[in-house]
This record gives C-alpha cells, structure tokens and sequence, in this order.
C-alpha cells in the first residue's frame, strides 16, 4: 500500500462520512472503473447509432415515397413524447420478450440475443435519433433551393448533390444544436439503470449501498464525471463547429 | 438560445449574397420550447385516433390470457393507479416547480447580479445542475437528506416524495435562472440608461422596469419546463416512490407478470400523461404566439 | 437523332408551353439557335424568360412543345440528363456557389464528382479557367470572401469546367451592384469572342445591342417581336415592345 492510499485509509478513519474506498480497495475501484467504462461505451455507442438514424431518417423525409415519410415522422412523434424511461422499460420488458434465445456456453442458460445493455443502447438511440432527424431535416431545408439547382444543372444526381453539397452545409448548420442533443442523450444514459446495466450510476450505488461511509465521496464522483463527460464532448463539438467554419461568414 | 444561427454559415455573410436560409428546426433539440412546441403540433383528433390505437395495438397480441382479460384488469386498477398514482405525479411536479420557480428567479437574478463573486457562484450553481443527469441528482439527494429531522424535540419523518420533490427542483432551478437571465439580458441596454439617467436605482429599475418588460416572454418557456418535469417524474418510480409508474409494475405484478399486460398498463400510463401534458402544451404555444406578436 | 450538324440550330426551341399549376407561364413560344450565336432575351419581370432557359437544361419540365439541344430531344422519359448537362451550362442570377468549397475546388467539383476525370487534369484546367474569368490569384478564397462580381465570374468558370457547348445566363447581372455589374458582363464578351454559344436574360440593354446576334422580347408568355439589335431597338413594330423599350431606355 502506498502513501496515496494510506492517505484516504487514514482519511476513512478519521472521518467516516469521507471514505474514498474506490481509491485504495481494488475491488470497488474495479467496479468504479467498469462502470465509467460502461457510461462510455453506451455514450459513444448511442451517439454513433443516434447520429446515423437522424441522417438516414432525415434523408427518408426528403424521399418521394410517401410512406416512408409517414414512417419517420411516425416515428419521430412516438419517440419525441413518451419519457425515455418508459421507452427503456417497454424496449426492455414487452420487446425483449419477442426476441430469440440462444443456449449459453455452459448447456443450459438461455440467454437472450439481446442483453439489457443492448437493448439501451437500442432505446437510447432511437430517442436521440428521434431529435437528430428534426435537426438535420431543419439543416438540409436551411440549404436553399437554387444551391441545390446549381449542383443539379453541372450534372450531379441526388446522391451526388446530397453528399458533395447538401449534407455538408447542412452539418454546419446543425451542429449546435446537435450538440445540445448528444449532451442530453449522455445524461440520460444514466436512466438504463432502470434495466440493470451496469453502468457508472449503477456501480456507484451498489458501491455505496455497500460502504454506507463511502456516499459523499462517490456523489462527488458522480457529479464530477458526468460534468467532466458533457465538458468534453461540448469541447469536442464546439472545436469540430470551429474546424468546419467557412471563412467569409459570420465573425 | 433558440434558432442560434451558425457563425459561418447562417450569420451575416460579409457579402450580399444569401448562401443559407434561416435555421429553423420545428422542434429543434435546442430549442427551448422544443417539447411544447412537438405537443402542441399534435392536431387534436390524433388524440382520440391515440386513444383508439392503444386497445387495438393490446388486441392484436391476444394469445391464451386474453387482452380482453387484461383490459378487465386494467379495469380493475385505474381507480388505484390514476388517483394513488398519478395524482402523486402531479402533486410532484406542482411541488418542485414552485420550489424550482421560486430558486430559479433567485439565482437568475443573481447572474445580473453587480457583484463578480455572486455571478460566478450562479454560474457555476447552474452549470452544476443543468449538466448533471437528472437521475444522479435525484439519487444524491435521496441519500444526502436524512429521513427524519428533529426539530424542537419532535421528529418530523421525511418522506421519499418530499425528496424526489426537492431532487426534481434543482434542475429546475438551474433552467428556470437561465430563463430568467435570457429574458433580462433581452431587454436592450438602453432602457437600463434611460431608467439611470432618471435617477432609479439599480434595484428600482430591475423591478419596475426590466422585469414587467420580460415576465411575458418568460412564461411560454417556464410552462415548456413544467411540461419536461412532468414527464420526467416517472424517474422517481426508480427510488421506490409511490407514484403511477410504480404502482403500475406493482399491479402488473400483482396480476401475475403477464407479457399481455404491457401495452393495456404501460398504454394507460402513456395516455394519461399526454392527456395532462398536452392541453398545458397547446396552451404554451398559444401564449408564445400570443406574446411574439405583441413584443 | 445523332445526324445533328453545325448548319442545324444547335438549340431549337418549338412551340413551347409551361404552366405552373393554372397559371400559364410560356403560351407556345418558338426560336432557333445556331452555333456561335449569342442571343438575347429581353421582357418584362414575370414573361417567362428565366422559365424558358430552365427548361432548356430540363431543371423545369413542359407541357407541350419540343426543345432540342444539337438534335436530342430534352423533354423525354429517356433523357440523359448528365449528357445534357454537359451540353448546356448555366449561370443564375444568385451565384449559387457552394460556400463550403474554395473558388477553385467549386470548378474542381463538378469534372472531378461527376465526370471522374483525372484530378491534376481538372487542376490545371480550372486555373487556366480562372485565369480567363481574372481570378488567378483568388484561386484559394472561399465565395464568402469574394464579391458580387468575383464570384460570379466563379460560377461562370465552374460552368465552363463542363465544356459544355451552349451556356445559359440568367439574369446573371440582377444581384449585382451596378460597379462591378461590368467586370462579369467583359467575362460574357470574352466567352462570346471565343466562339461560345450563349443564351442570355437579360436587363442590360446596351450589352445586349452591343454584343447579341439576335433579341427576342418576351410579353406575357408569347414572343412579341425578334430581330437583329439594330432592327430591334431602332425599328421596333409593336406597340408593347416600343412601350417596353421606351421605359427602360
């Protein structure tokens, strides 16, 4: 044990509402670490998937087939108005009992094809997929229609016009406000608690219903990740928004 | 912050040509009235076409334990679930709205506060609470308050609620200060002067002058929050408050746990939470209409 | 349809009718152009004189008539609209450049996406390209950090990177403001010397006298008169042209 350690043991003793117990006894600081690890993943693993339903559902709005178009907005408005816990826990509980089971390693479990963490990951980017649709349609309308003409009269077809010249204005526009909605979908990850995954909130409060002496140290965690966690993809977000600037506009 | 336009794209070009056309999501994540706006923009015979939706979306499951029977159960609970349940919801949100409101317009003034030392602790008071998911705050606090407090030598029992109450607020508060202070930096500086130069302090001229002038464009936005903390108090379900989620998985449970049950019980729940939210929405857009106009 | 030749007009337009909805836009409008030819449409706002260049590169379509573009029919089920495009360049009166790209990448964009030609070959074109258009040193400056007038001499050299045959201008000097209105119309005078196909909207009445081989005025979806400029401005016979013309002159 080194003198880091020693430090909160002696710190634990002294006073009993402060007991870092994550910092000197592996065991929790493996669970602290796991869980951080797991609100990481579910984070970038429902920002990707968000990111890719709000193009693809926000490029189906601007298709000819009006089904398809009733089909997202269909989709928007579920997903829009129902509390995103009552999404995890329907996902969960009604779908997840429609899913295919496969036999486990040992020859007799069964485990579902898709486990809780999965179905979160599902849930939660729908619901931000549901808002990233609405920015990047707002985004793709903010590209007038003569810029589009102009890209259609050298020859290009929709495609061409949507990935050289639509798209990539659109991002620009939409990426403040993309960036408020992924910072609410790293929030809200905290709310597959509610499934059992195992992520930082979860671990935390099995930490602390354990080491009752360990709460005002982990809370402090709590905010201090979560804070740190919004801090860094704001960063990352504002400093793309910066990169991607067209010189000749705005400051 | 709304329809915040892009620095490079969407702001004032240095040049006269119109390269984009406003951005202007309808219900945009950023947008401040983004949830009150989407309800709103629900036409109302979609809400009876809502209410069909949900026994016929029960009744094409049906297999052995019919959904007729668990619409019989369902039967049986609504009483239970709507006035145990939801009500508690609802006297929630009243609960921390008021504290929220109330703790809110404090810290919002604080951030117009003259004092460096005032502003910065209201900033960071905010950020603290904006940014930290709602359920972490609900947990810190469900743990940091004691269950019961002495006062004069009697003990006074804190219950869960009161908790979720105060646990639901401080988001509240953190969004309702920055309402505050988005609609007292909107008031143009020149009306601070012109109140100076007649010789109002500076307290007089936040009170007679600034804020009559931005306690309209105020109430759309407190309304929108109202809507959000309504919907967000399912979570307290989560530390074992008795509220409609709740009670609505302990009487599923009760009725043996049937995969039959999900849609009728979680559908019930679903629908009266629209019923609540959505005339309070209609009414916010009205309002927001109403004031944009007269502004 | 391939037998088109240099005596054949190289756009022939027959007939043509256009409504948006109920409202009748062009009401059988006919004129051949050959190759070489600069013309020019002139007529009050709201004649149908932008309709009918859009829809000779089909970003409108017709709902009678014909237009030919060097003998292949533009209006049909089968239409090869990238062939087309290659044919017939257009200029709008907006610019309409893309913001996100630099002066040169904006040439660049259409050979290099659309016809997949070698990059170092397009590089060494568009330059060429802006160096005819007088922006060789603008090359790396995005349109938001050029003019009015640099960046439609932009648009027109992004237009040429197609080597198209006919070029279409529509009202190409309307947004502009009146001292650097001259810099694009030189531009347009260059092209023309060169042996370039143009088919212009236009307000500027002393261009189109000095430069077109031939004026046609469009009233209300019907050409009212066409001839050679002299003729045209100095002769005109109809009592619409001669009140057009005697408001604007």
């Amino acid at each position: 044990m080194n003198g880091f350690e020693e430090f909160f043991v002696r710190l634990a003793e002294d006073s009993p509402r402060w007991n870092f117990v994550w910092l000197y006894d592996e065991r929790q600081a493996e669970r602290i670490l796991s869980g951080l690890w797991m609100t990481v993943k579910l984070s970038i693993a429902c920002v990707i998937l968000s990111v890719i339903i709000g193009i693809a559902g926000a490029w189906m709005q601007g298709a000819k087939n009006r089904v398809a178009r009733a089909i997202v907005q269909g989709y928007i408005q579920f997903f829009r108005n129902t509390p995103p816990l009552v999404q995890l826990l329907f996902f969960y509980f009604a779908l997840g009992q429609f899913t295919p089971v496969v036999t486990g390693p040992d020859g007799w479990t069964q485990i579902p094809v898709i486990s809780n963490v999965g179905w979160a990951i599902i849930s939660l980017s729908f619901f931000a997929g549901a808002f990233n649709v609405e920015i990047f349609r707002a985004g793709i309308e903010s590209v007038p229609y003569s810029t589009r003409e102009a890209a259609e009269s050298l020859g290009m077809t929709r495609t061409q016009t949507y990935t050289n010249v639509v798209f990539p204005l659109a991002l620009r526009v939409s990426i403040p406000a993309l960036s408020n909605n992924l910072i609410n979908l790293v929030k809200t990850t905290t709310q597959a608690f509610a499934i059992a995954v195992p992520e930082l909130l979860y671990e935390s409060v099995s930490v602390w219903n354990d080491f009752p002496s360990a709460q005002n140290p982990t809370m402090l965690l709590l905010f201090v990740v979560y804070i740190s966690l919004v801090g860094v993809l704001a960063f990352g977000m504002t400093s793309w928004e910066r990169k991607l600037r067209i010189p000749g506009y705005g400051e | 912050m709304a329809n915040r336009a892009i620095p490079g794209v969407a702001a004032h070009a240095t040049t006269d040509l119109p390269v984009m056309l406003p951005f202007n999501p309808k219900a945009g994540a950023h947008d401040e009235l983004l949830v009150s706006r989407w309800l709103a923009s629900v036409p109302p015979r979609y809400v009876f076409f809502l209410l069909l939706l949900w026994p016929v979306a029960a009744f094409a499951q049906g297999v052995d334990y019919t959904t007729a029977d668990a619409f019989v159960a369902l039967w049986r609970w609504i009483p239970f679930l709507t006035f145990q349940g939801f009500v508690f919801n609802i006297l929630i949100s009243v609960c921390a709205m008021t504290i929220g409101t109330l703790a809110g317009a404090v810290l919002g003034l604080a951030h117009v506060s003259r004092l460096r030392i005032i502003r910065q602790v209201a900033w960071f008071v905010t950020q603290l609470f904006r940014n930290s998911p709602w359920l972490v705050l609900l947990f810190i606090v469900l743990l940091a308050f004691p269950f019961q407090i002495e006062v004069f030598g009697t003990t006074i029992p804190i219950p869960g609620w009161v908790k979720a109450v105060i646990g639901l607020s401080l988001p509240i508060m953190a969004n309702i200060s920055e309402i505050v202070r988005g609609a007292v930096q909107s008031v143009p500086s020149a009306q601070w002067e012109a109140a100076e130069s007649l010789a109002f302090t500076r307290t007089q001229t936040l009170w007679q002058i600034i804020l009559p002038q931005c306690f309209k464009r105020m109430i759309p936005p407190w309304m929108n929050w109202y809507a959000i903390l309504t919907m967000a108090t399912p979570l307290c379900s989560l530390l074992g408050v008795g509220e409609n989620i709740n009670f609505t998985r302990q009487a599923m449970e009760a009725e043996g746990n049937r995969p039959e049950l999900l849609v009728p019980f979680f559908g019930y729940s679903l629908v009266l939470f629209f019923a609540y939210c959505y005339p309070i929405a209609r009414a916010t857009m009205a309002l927001e209409k109403r004031f944009a106009l007269k502004l | 349809m391939s037998t088109w030749t240099e005596d054949q007009p190289i756009v022939s337009i027959k007939n043509v009718r256009k409504a948006f909805g109920t409202l009748e836009v062009l009401k059988g409008v006919s004129m051949d152009i050959m190759k070489g030819e600069v013309v020019c449409i002139i007529g009050p706002s709201g004649s149908g004189k932008s309709t009918l260049i859009r829809c000779v590169n089909a970003l409108n379509d017709i709902q009678g008539g014909s237009i030919t573009v060097e003998g292949q029919e533009v209006h049909t089920e089968n239409l090869d609209k990238l062939a087309l495009r290659k044919k017939v360049g257009m200029v709008f009166q907006q610019y309409n450049l893309f913001p996100h790209k630099t002066a040169l990448e904006n040439i660049m964009m259409a050979p290099v996406k659309v016809l997949r030609e070698d990059k170092a070959d397009v590089k060494e074109r568009a330059r060429e390209l802006l160096k005819k258009v007088r922006l060789y040193d603008k090359e790396d400056s995005y349109p938001g950090e050029l003019s009015g007038g640099q960046q439609q001499r932009v648009a027109i050299a992004r237009s040429l990177a197609m080597r198209p045959d006919v070029m279409l201008f529509d009202e190409v000097t309307a947004a502009l403001d009146p001292e650097t209105v001259k810099e694009v119309l030189v531009t347009i005078k260059d092209l023309a010397a060169d042996g370039m196909t143009c088919i212009l909207v236009t307000h500027e009445m002393g261009f189109a006298r000095e430069l077109a081989d031939h004026i046609y005025f469009t009233d209300r979806g019907v050409i009212v008169e066409h001839g050679p400029p002299d003729t045209f401005f100095d002769n005109a016979k109809d009592p619409r042209t001669k009140e057009f013309l005697d408001q604007i002159l």
